[in-house]
């Protein structure tokens, strides 16, 4: 895979960077580059969790240094997803991965719980140095930089526990009024969230469920083999024929693991990202429509001549202003995620495709001397180059294979 | 191949009293070189050569497969499948065939012929039969013997299994097995006539004669070995073959979901939309492409199995073997003990205690009259227990199973898809042949 934002690997210094191939759609150079890794046990007496490190390099005026280097957990990325929220409530924030596994998870701390947590949230900083606004956020600054204690004072102040639990109260309230007065363009984009809600989350599952099939029959494979071994000791006219059966059975295992990792590497923490990033997306759509309700409410209670009308033109042209903020970042905001699916999506799945292919050359590579079953015919699906990147035709999958024909 | 001439009439005495083969070298040989001549006629046919039946050669093929309704025997309505075996003979000038029977028999009928066989052939391995039930199921759908695949695949089963016997050198000549392919009426009441169920040797006594053996022939044993060898590693590899393929069932299947949710999802989008919409058409493909991929497996599985039933017909083989050692072990034992009575007799001297030394001892001795009479009939005696050990000595045969599974092994291996090159030229020829 290409260099990118979402590599785990890390380019040593901010010149070099410059030269790497980017799909992010900054047409700028990049300035800010995040790595997450390293996690580590921390244990009190209270409980046990898991602390990352960041490490920051960035050649930004505002940094104080080019290279920060910091420890966090978890909850720290909370507190910095509420404050992205709050401050930008709609815009589409980045998602996080869940706070625990329900299922098959004995432990929280599983080893392929916490790498798949930590690349998880390496994508989530990494998504918000790319994005044009959120980038500059200070919350964001003060996360990837300050000290341990710094922080936590820090995130003392701002609103308290209180006052944000009586703005959810108000907001479910006025949240039924604003999807009544939704522009016809807001209609449109939560019909396509429903849809597209509904369909990736079904994606995953079934994506989930290929990975469990696949296992099990990479698990039957694995006795399959031998058996051929065991017969060749009572054949000896057999002998060299079984061990080959048995070596080419041994090759399709092989080449059905590394079909499963590229799987579980390049589509399902894709597919799962969008996941959350379909939730995401709900609730934005529920804090716009909360904004316009706040700006109904005022101009209703100017139309009815309720309560003080001197203060209400004042009040409702402020809401006005907010509200059409709230509606033209949404919107822009809206396109550039279209964008960054459409890439991510394929992506995965022309990896996906290749994993494939690379899987059937390698059981289809021949048996002695290297030859090719004389009448193999494959019928590769070829997809059309709308779901290719940079023109290649790549295929899906290349779908039935026929039997070889001795 | 010993016998002067091909006598009908003969052919449906019990083998066991006839002394059959000399030394096992010789007819070993020559089993396995005809055996081998008549492999290379190729696809679709057999012929016989050297002694044959018929003075003609011929060609048997199980063309046809039909769904029938009948009563059985308890007059109860049931539905069966009916087989087409057509014969045509191959004139010799010109290699032009011409249908002379066709007649159509149902599995039962193969299984009564096959039984027969095993009776009056006991020192032969008989081909086995496709299997009755399907057994080493992938999929609960695969269980069912009305389905078509089965019964096509049956239907094959049955032709090699005849192709077997006509191209076995003294099968072939078997009466009976000429009426099956002839007789269509009747058929069953002439098997019934030559009272071969009653020949067939009890289960208790085979088991008792192999736990009483003294000196079992060390051939024999070893087959026995090989053929449980044999049996336990073809069905275990049959066991994982059904589990796997269950397996990769699944994971074809379950791609096919992906088909509707892509085509779905393609409904929303604008510029994904045709890569979608056809991305879902290819998964539903590749989904139902898994049905005619281990349809084919079911035919490489096939073989394997035909192996397997061979291994029991070969055990079978031996199991007769072992009753008939004990036979021969009893038969001498007696034989030498009536020598001794005869000895005493003669001599007039009694070595061990028995009853009649004590009778002798209370009642007085025999007259010399008595005596004499009495050893006459225990010479007659010995003289006939002589004979009966001679017929007992029976010759095994050995089958080489090892060029027949390298043809199987070679010819059809495309679970695994890999390509085989079998090292024998020979093979190699009659696996394309085969084609």
């Amino acid at each position: 895979m290409d260099m990118n934002s979402f590599s785990p690997m890390m380019p040593t210094s901010p010149l070099s960077m410059i030269n790497q191939i980017k799909f992010e759609d900054e047409p700028d150079l990049k300035d800010l580059f995040i790595t997450v890794d390293e996690p580590e046990s921390h244990v009190t007496t209270i409980e046990t969790f898991i602390t990352y490190r960041i490490i920051t390099k960035t050649s930004r005026g505002e940094f104080d240094s080019s290279e920060f280097e910091v420890r966090r957990r978890y909850q720290d990325f909370l507190w910095l997803k509420g404050k992205l929220e709050e401050a930008h409530p709609t815009l589409i924030i980045p998602p996080l991965p869940e706070k625990f596994m329900v299922k098959g998870m004995v432990e929280r701390f599983n080893d392929d719980f916490i790498e798949t947590r930590r690349k998880a949230l390496h994508k989530f900083l990494n998504r918000i140095a790319d994005h044009p606004t959120l980038t500059f956020n200070e919350d964001f600054k003060i996360f990837l930089t300050a000290q341990a204690w710094e922080l936590s004072s820090h995130k003392k102040q701002g609103p308290g526990l209180l006052s944000r639990m009586g703005q959810t109260v108000r907001a479910v309230a006025s949240s039924m009024r604003g999807v009544k007065n939704r522009p016809e363009e807001f209609m449109e984009m939560n019909n396509f969230i429903e849809l597209f809600s509904q369909k990736i989350n079904l994606i995953d599952k079934i994506s989930q469920r290929i990975y469990k099939e696949e296992r099990e029959y990479f698990d039957e494979m694995k006795e399959y083999g031998p058996i051929h071994i065991l017969w060749s000791a009572s054949e000896e006219d057999l002998v060299d024929i079984l061990k080959d059966v048995a070596s080419c059975i041994d090759r399709c295992c092989k080449a059905t693991e590394k079909r499963m990792s590229g799987l579980a590497e390049a589509l399902l923490p894709v597919v799962h990202e969008y996941v959350l990033y379909s939730e995401m997306l709900m609730g934005v759509m529920k804090r716009r429509d909360q904004i316009q309700a706040e700006l109904d409410s005022k101009v209703e209670a100017l139309t009815y001549k309720k309560a003080d009308a001197d203060l209400l033109p004042e009040e409702i042209g402020k809401l006005e202003d907010k509200v059409e903020c709230a509606n033209n970042a949404l919107k822009a905001d809206w396109e550039r995620w279209k964008q960054n699916m459409q890439n991510d999506i394929k992506l995965a799945f022309t990896d996906m495709a290749e994993e494939n292919i690379h899987y059937y050359e390698q059981v289809y590579s021949g048996g002695k001397q290297g030859s090719f079953p004389r009448k193999v015919c494959w019928k590769r699906e070829r997809v059309p180059a709308t779901l290719c990147r940079g023109g290649k035709k790549h295929c899906l999958l290349p779908a039935t294979a026929c039997l070889p024909h001795l | 191949m010993e016998q002067a001439s091909p006598d009908p009439e003969r052919q449906l005495q019990p083998g066991l009293l006839e002394p059959l083969g000399r030394s096992d070298a010789g007819l070993g040989v020559a089993v396995d070189e005809e055996a081998e001549g008549a492999r290379e006629e190729g696809s679709g046919g057999d012929t016989m050569t050297h002694n044959n039946f018929w003075l003609k050669k011929i060609e048997i093929s199980v063309s046809e497969a039909e769904k029938r309704t009948g009563r059985n025997a308890m007059n109860m309505q049931e539905t069966y499948t009916a087989y087409l075996i057509e014969t045509r003979s191959v004139e010799h000038t010109d290699g032009q065939s011409v249908l002379t029977d066709s007649l159509w028999r149902r599995y039962s009928e193969f299984e009564l012929l096959r039984n027969y066989l095993l009776v009056y052939y006991p020192h032969i391995v008989v081909p086995p039969l496709p299997e009755k039930r399907a057994e080493f199921v992938w999929h609960k759908l695969s269980a069912d013997n009305m389905d078509p695949d089965f019964v096509e695949r049956r239907r094959i089963g049955l032709e090699n299994f005849l192709l077997r016997i006509a191209s076995h050198p003294i099968l072939c000549r078997d009466k009976i097995f000429y009426l099956f392919l002839t007789q269509e009426g009747n058929w069953k009441e002439s098997v019934n006539e030559t009272g071969f169920q009653l020949k067939a040797d009890s289960r208790l006594k085979a088991l008792n004669a192999t736990f009483r053996v003294k000196n079992p022939d060390k051939r024999f044993t070893d087959l026995k070995h090989y053929s449980d060898e044999l049996q336990s590693v073809i069905s275990h590899l049959l066991r994982v073959r059904a589990r796997v393929a269950d397996r990769l069932y699944g994971v074809y299947k379950v791609h096919g979901n992906y088909g509707r949710v892509f085509s779905e999802w393609s409904a929303i989008e604008k510029e994904m939309g045709d890569g979608l919409q056809s991305a879902g058409h290819h998964m539903d493909v590749y989904a139902s492409s898994i049905d005619d991929i281990l349809e084919d497996e079911e035919h490489y599985a096939d073989q394997l199995k035909e192996y397997l039933f061979y291994a029991e017909a070969l055990r079978a083989v031996c199991r007769k073997h072992e009753l008939m050692q004990y036979d021969l072990e009893i038969a001498a034992q007696d034989l030498a003990s009536k020598k001794q009575q005869c000895e005493e007799l003669a001599t007039g001297t009694v070595r061990t205690f028995s009853l009649k030394g004590m009778t002798t001892k209370l009642f007085g001795q025999e007259t010399p009259e008595q005596r004499e009479a009495r050893i006459k009939v225990l010479e007659e005696q010995i003289n006939e227990g002589e004979q009966q050990l001679k017929s007992k000595n029976l010759e095994g045969r050995e089958f080489k199973f090892g060029p027949m599974l390298r043809n199987v092994l070679a010819r059809c291996n495309p679970v695994k898809r890999i390509s085989l090159q079998s090292k024998c030229p020979k093979t190699e020829a009659q696996v394309n042949k085969r084609i």
